[in-house]
């Protein structure tokens, strides 16, 4: 640990002061300009302490987290203000008291532990590198450090899990790994940048609570960002909400999720609530799926087991699981992408050909598909409007002005104007590109959309909107959805049935009232434990209340 | 968009050369001041105001045939380039896109003939079949397009596992459309640049036939032929072959240059405007 005077001890450990933070950005055809991405942001931290960041993406969070640093990612420039550690100015230290601080002062967990782990060198080494670099311990002392540090983290064979390679262990693993390496070095700080985000819900509360333990044993003080407020409420004193790179507001964890003064603070915490009205089934199954099974490849490895629902005409269901289950698999069934080893398809009356080759263009017409990923769902290279135009041409015959004014209709339905006919998807923001996707899906004129996950890559305000958009597109246009998701919030505002799947198999299914009340089954009662409440204290309870430990350990 | 001011000094010498060569080759008759084979002085003149060259080893004007042959030289290597590029890109792509046994079946192929060096296969061929313009132009493109179908079926692999296509599919559109609008616009930058580079392989080639007396015949001209008449020449001190030599080195240098530039501009995938 780094030496300090003994009188600044109760001092604050990070004080930052009016930090601003430029870039300078090239846009395609005009000169590049400077803009700022923090506006004099000021904030403190005592020792122990844990602030959690939040905010929208583009507020700026991680930008700050990584000013303690002293650090700004390609072409992020700290033009003005103090970054005060320890009592030290660390803007004003230049490279070599930069790289003092680093790794011995301040340490950081980044959000993909599996992107940031080098994948040649075993755990034991990454974790301990930056002691023995520091020369803060020897190779014998550290490694004994990070071994308490697994136990304490509960992973599994804490003696034996160093010398294995990041691949070998599983996502959730790897977050704990990283946060020991983070501690290993008894930093001061800790920058948590969203590590639980890439996690399943099932593991992100074991993390979190994980976290939560080694925080409060070791004393260290962290900055906490992510933009799932219900998750900050478990783990931090303070919470600073942030957008656009301006402070919105700042105060205790109580006072901001139950007592919000700031009109947007109080839309991120009251961001879950859609008015909808659960439909029960009725009349003929617009899709049926019945025991279908399927593999990969000609692997034993059944990936779907008997699997039978049905969706009913201009209602929602939704699959849910973790990651693994099998629920996007149960979608390239339905497409046709995986034909089903056994079993049948029946859409709209008609028995689907297993494969995609066989169906008629009416088949595919009715039954589109919306991804997850919007950016990559779309041809970089094809404007707004040839996107949507495009299933007008193929399914419809239409060209022309007829095409151009059934494109300006559907823009106008995704509540988007007619200037983005001309733009092409990297000139789009997250929402738009996946309003986008939604219009090319109505333009076919479905009967059904299967929809992949298509909120969990979007900020939570953003999702809301998306999920209204859907459910007002499924009241005047009478489409069924097939809504795949992890997220139980989301299935909670929207479902009218739910399927709950787990390894595979269809362990709950029914309407959503039937599905959502006691008594559950094991997996859907840990499901339901998992996903994070806003209410300070919910992860002790969820912890202590679970009947099984989640796939992730 | 494209502004003079922000074109690297590199990239605009190349353009500049380039750009020269390729007027040169255009309107050569007008440019040349005597004919192809006209001999109109001593053997191996030195460069003078009447020929500012000089003249080579029959006594024709070398600016002239210099002229002339930038002509024959860029127009094979334009048409070789041009066919192993629409071979090679469309079967590639068409091997990323269809997969299995065509695939396997074109892999296997392209690995056997780029198993033989190229100067060697080509040496084989033209000595048994009769050295006309067309001959030359099948053979350097056929051979040429081999290197083109690998780099145009790997770009078109990693493009052909994204979900844009993947929504084409499920859309039903034909391989026409996922090839040419969604596949080939993507793949576009890697190719052009790889067009430049192509293109110099193709002169490079072309000069090494003629050198070797398989390529273009006398009494046309092209540089590597010139090179192989006049090397006669270096052993007394006269320069003729080194000019062609040189013009052949302008040339390819200033292609790369441009090619540099192009695929340091395209690198950005991320699509949209200006970057295409």
């Amino acid at each position: 640990m780094a030496e300090r005077n003994p009188a600044e001890r109760d001092d604050n450990l990070l004080d930052i002061r009016n930090l601003r933070i430029e870039a300078k950005v090239y846009p395609p055809g005009e000169e590049p300009k400077t803009i700022t991405l923090v506006h004099d942001v000021s904030l403190t931290l005592k020792r122990g302490k844990v602030l959690g960041l939040i905010g929208e993406s583009g507020a700026g969070k991680s930008t700050i987290g990584l000013s303690t640093m002293a650090y700004g990612r390609g072409g992020v420039r700290i033009t003005g203000g103090e970054v005060v550690i320890n009592g030290r100015d660390i803007l004003k230290q230049g490279k070599r008291g930069v790289r003092a601080l680093r790794g011995r002062e301040v340490c950081y967990v980044a959000q993909s532990a599996a992107a940031a782990f080098n994948p040649a060198h075993r755990l034991m080494d990454q974790v301990v590198e930056a002691a023995i670099g520091h020369g803060t311990a020897s190779r014998a002392e550290a490694e004994k450090r990070a071994v308490a540090l697994f136990k304490k983290l509960s992973l599994p064979d804490p003696e034996n899990i160093g010398n294995r390679y990041p691949h070998q262990v599983s996502g959730g693993q790897l977050q704990r790994v990283m946060t020991a390496m983070a501690l290993c070095s008894q930093p001061d700080l800790i920058v948590f940048d969203e590590p639980t985000t890439a996690l399943d819900v099932t593991t992100q509360i074991d993390v979190l609570a994980a976290i939560k333990d080694a925080i409060h044993d070791t004393g260290v003080a962290a900055l906490y960002i992510t933009h799932d407020l219900a998750v900050v409420a478990q783990v931090s004193d303070e919470i600073m909400v942030l957008r656009h790179g301006r402070l919105v507001e700042w105060g205790g964890t109580r006072q901001i999720i139950k007592e919000p003064r700031q009109e947007y603070t109080n839309a991120l915490v009251s961001v879950h609530e859609i008015e909808h009205r659960e439909q029960n089934p009725a009349g003929t199954p617009v899709l049926s799926v019945k025991d279908v099974t399927a593999a990969y490849g000609r692997s034993h490895v059944k990936v779907l087991k008997n699997v039978s629902v049905d969706i009913y005409p201009g209602q929602t269901l939704a699959v849910v699981g973790e990651s693994g289950s099998g629920k996007s698999t149960l979608a390239r069934a339905i497409t046709g992408l995986l034909p089903p080893e056994q079993g049948s398809i029946t859409f709209a009356g008609r028995t689907l050909s297993n494969a995609l080759a066989q169906r008629s263009k009416a088949d595919l017409r009715e039954l589109q598909m919306i991804y997850q990923m919007a950016d990559v769902a779309m041809n970089p290279r094809q404007t707004v409007g040839t996107i949507i135009g495009r299933p007008l041409e193929f399914y419809f015959g239409m060209r022309g002005r007829e095409r151009d004014k059934r494109v300006a209709e559907l823009l106008e339905k995704i509540e988007m104007g007619k200037g983005f006919v001309d733009r092409y998807p990297a000139e789009l923001s997250g929402g738009q590109k996946q309003r986008v996707c939604i219009a090319r899906a109505l333009a076919a004129k479905p009967r059904m959309i299967i929809c992949d996950e298509v909120t969990s890559a979007l900020d939570p305000l953003v999702a809301h909107g998306i999920l209204k958009l859907l459910l007002e597109l499924q009241a005047e246009e009478q489409v069924a959805y097939l809504f795949i998701t992890h997220d139980l919030a989301t299935v909670k505002s929207i479902a009218d049935s739910i399927a709950v799947m787990y390894r595979g198999e269809v362990v709950r299914y029914g309407p959503k009232s039937k599905v959502l009340a006691p008594p559950f089954d094991d997996y859907t009662d840990l499901l339901l434990r998992s996903v994070p409440e806003m209410e300070i204290g919910w992860l002790e309870k969820a912890i202590s209340g679970r009947r099984m430990a989640s796939a992730g350990n | 968009m494209l502004d003079i001011r922000r074109i690297p000094i590199g990239a605009l010498i190349g353009l500049i050369l380039t750009t020269l060569f390729l007027l040169t080759a255009i309107f050569a008759p007008l440019l040349a001041p005597y004919g192809l084979g006209e001999i109109v002085g001593d053997v191996w003149e030195p460069m003078s105001a009447k020929f500012w060259l000089g003249t080579d080893n029959l006594g024709r004007d070398l600016l002239s045939r210099m002229i002339y042959g930038a002509r024959v030289t860029i127009f094979i290597a334009v048409l070789a380039t041009a066919l192993s590029f629409s071979l090679g890109a469309i079967l590639g792509f068409t091997a990323a896109v269809v997969g299995g046994w065509f695939d396997t079946l074109m892999s296997r192929f392209v690995d056997l003939l780029m198993a033989i060096p190229t100067l060697i296969f080509g040496l084989v061929v033209l000595s048994v079949l009769p050295s006309t313009i067309l001959t030359l132009i099948l053979v350097m493109g056929i051979l040429d397009s081999t290197r083109v179908y690998r780099l145009s079926r790997a770009v078109a692999v990693d493009i052909n596992v994204m979900d844009f296509v993947e929504a084409a599919k499920l859309r039903g559109e034909g391989r026409g459309w996922i090839i040419f609008r969604e596949i080939l616009p993507n793949a576009l930058s890697p190719l052009v640049s790889e067009l430049g580079l192509r293109f110099i392989y193709a002169v490079l080639f072309l000069s090494a036939l003629s050198f070797l007396g398989l390529g273009v015949q006398p009494p046309q001209a092209d540089w590597g032929g010139m090179v192989k008449e006049n090397k006669d020449g270096i052993v007394f001190g006269i320069p003729a072959a080194l000019i062609p030599a040189a013009a052949i080195a302008a040339l390819a240098i200033s292609v790369n240059l441009v090619a540099d530039w192009v695929l340091n501009r395209t690198t950005d995938l991320k699509g949209g405007r200006g970057n295409g």
